[in-house]
């Protein structure tokens, strides 16, 4: 039988023969992780059941990162509850401040999440592992709980619309692009229960950083996951990954094997699509998402009035490294406006000595910007650039919703990097090539 | 089960951060989480809620983050049931795993704010007993049920688990 990528991987970690769209099953995963907001209320429950051990101390990730360094003393609370249990449980894979970094940064640079993998996490952009052949998924704390059991989730076996990228990517123009082109087109709801397959042309030559803000962003269309069939890009990201002590300690060595059973992950032909969408994006300009739906997305070139308080730029969508040399492309030599607050936050520690070792580090601070620790911090009003009533932001996040970033009368804008940082120079939106 | 209450109408793609915003998330606490359900969409919601009340959202409600204080802040301040055109799939799946119960119901735009509703959840059958109306709901897969009926995830993989033992 025919299987779309996310059909495959679900199927390969039941014992089922076959299993088709809207049904309901168990599975194995590879991957359960958890952090600082949802997994205490997990190990709450866990400790209920009485059971005394995780069902795997590889395979369990706690990563406090959305409130840590811990903002305030009830949030210190919280990291020293994942604390605590990684200690009790010798958990291989938690990520103390110091080691850590934005969880959907940091465990694809671990190497602890694989082509063919199956992922739940209790955070809802888990799906940014899509990108690299995953089937990856956010779920809620009591999920995450009951992984800690018996290592099993239920899924209702979710139908795939396949998009088709075609055309040339004009300069200053990326996966963020792409995907707020997307949602824009089909809605928060358009892929409501169901899985995004990103292929054609544009995404085979699309770097793995910006698949990774494509894939990250699924679930801003209600999707459940958002995967990309895995290729030579994917391969060349894996190789790097695969040599770092977390993925030795937790992971079967990965063998040249492997490689080939990837390059076999596609969709089959004649697969069950519910729709192909196809769109040529040679036209595409930077693209911005106002306030305050993900989906109400205009061309920057168009929004030179909103006048700026603050920029961001990081997060799980954006705090890569290439997404800081594209800003710090723009930055370099420039101040940004004065008065206005430009906050930088690699994603990763690995990210942040990169960040430093190129010199993108000091090009940011001498623009007058400042250079954070990683942490999701500002992206969901947790700490590091909350905005007071009336400020509007400019942030390469992933949500703009209502006080998202602090007072329920404050604005956030979503871009790609090039534009938070050219709109950081000039204090409004503002497209990259007007500032160079 | 019967859940009879007066409801609170809200609009399209209601997502996590309005039913509880980031700031709360430092606790898990039903009844703290329940005292700033709603707040940064409307104000002073759960000082309106009565015991028993009912949410009506329109499509897409929950979308968003996975936090599952969303279903349990709205636990919290005494809603019974939450009634809305569609639900985001990680909110459907918390909403199964705390026991809020909720229902589909494609014919939203004929309950009113205010409206008194009487939802019986084992038919799926919701009377509006201002407007004299009945409408029908599709009930829960079997699969759901079961883990409903058990009372939750949690009791459901323990009972699996000791089936397996045996």
């Amino acid at each position: 039988m025919p299987y779309t990528i996310a059909e495959k991987i679900l199927l390969a970690h039941t014992d089922k023969k076959n299993i088709s769209p809207g049904e309901f099953i168990e599975a194995r995963v590879d991957i359960a992780l958890g952090n600082d907001i949802t997994a205490p209320f997990a190990i709450e429950q866990f400790k209920k059941t009485g059971i005394e051990q995780v069902f795997n101390n590889k395979r369990v990730v706690l990563v406090p990162d959305h409130f840590a360094p811990a903002k305030d003393l009830k949030s210190a609370n919280q990291c020293k509850i994942l604390a605590n249990f990684a200690k009790e449980q010798k958990l291989v894979n938690y990520f103390e401040v110091g080691c850590m970094g934005i969880e959907h940064a940091l465990l694809p640079e671990m190497g602890l999440v694989l082509p063919g993998d199956l992922v739940i996490g209790a955070d809802s952009h888990t799906c940014t592992y899509g990108a690299l052949g995953i089937y990856a998924t956010g779920v809620g704390s009591t999920d995450l709980a009951r992984a800690f059991v018996d290592g099993q989730c239920w899924f209702k076996v979710p139908p795939t619309i396949k998009f088709i990228y075609k055309g040339k990517l004009n300069k200053w123009v990326g996966g963020k692009d792409l995907i707020l082109f997307t949602i824009g087109k089909i809605g928060v709801d358009g892929a409501l229960y169901k899985v995004m397959e990103f292929s054609g042309p544009v995404i085979e030559k699309l770097p793995m950083d910006d698949r990774f803000s494509m894939s990250n962003m699924a679930i801003e269309a209600g999707a459940r996951a958002g995967i990309i069939a895995p290729d030579e890009i994917t391969f060349k990201y894996i190789k790097e990954a695969i040599k770092s002590e977390k993925h030795k300690a937790s992971r079967k060595k990965v063998s040249l094997k492997d490689f080939v059973k990837w390059s076999e992950l596609k969709s089959d032909p004649g697969a069950r699509f519910e729709k192909v969408i196809e769109w040529d994006i040679s036209g595409l300009e930077p693209v911005v998402a106002c306030p305050h739906l993900p989906s109400n997305v205009k061309p920057a070139s168009e929004l030179s009035a909103v006048q700026l308080d603050q920029v961001v730029i990081g997060s799980c969508t954006n705090g890569r490294i290439s997404d800081l040399r594209i800003a710090a492309k723009i930055l370099k030599g420039k101040k940004i406006k004065s008065g206005l607050r430009l906050i930088i936050i690699p994603a990763t520690q690995k990210i942040y000595l990169e960040a430093v070792h190129e010199g993108l580090a000091e090009i940011f601070v001498k623009a007058g910007g400042v250079f954070s620790t990683p942490t999701c911090g500002p992206c969901l009003g947790g700490h590091v650039g909350i905005l007071t009533e009336g400020e509007k932001c400019l942030a390469t996040t992933n949500r703009n919703f209502i006080g998202r970033m602090g007072h329920a009368k404050s604005e956030v804008y979503l871009s790609n990097p090039a534009v938070a940082a050219a709109s950081a120079i000039t204090g409004r939106i503002t497209h990259p090539e007007s500032v160079l | 089960m019967i859940i009879k209450g007066k409801v609170h109408k809200f609009g399209n793609d209601i997502n996590t951060d309005d039913i509880i915003a980031a700031k709360y998330l430092v606790t898990t606490d039903e009844k703290e989480l329940g005292s700033h359900c709603m707040e940064t969409i409307a104000s002073d919601f759960a000082k309106k809620v009565s015991s028993g009340d009912i949410i009506v959202g329109g499509k897409n409600f929950g979308c968003g983050s996975s936090r599952e204080h969303a279903p349990v802040a709205i636990k919290g301040c005494g809603i019974g049931a939450v009634l809305a055109k569609s639900f985001a799939g990680i909110f459907f799946r918390n909403a199964i795993n705390v026991g809020l119960p909720f229902l589909e119901l494609e014919n939203i735009e004929a309950i009113d704010d205010g409206d008194l509703l009487e939802i019986d959840l084992s038919s799926g059958i919701i009377k509006n007993l201002t407007k004299k109306q009945t409408y029908e709901t599709q009930p829960f897969p079997e699969f759901l049920q079961n883990i409903v009926s058990q009372g939750g995830l949690m009791n459901y993989v323990r009972k699996k688990g000791q089936k397996t033992n045996v």
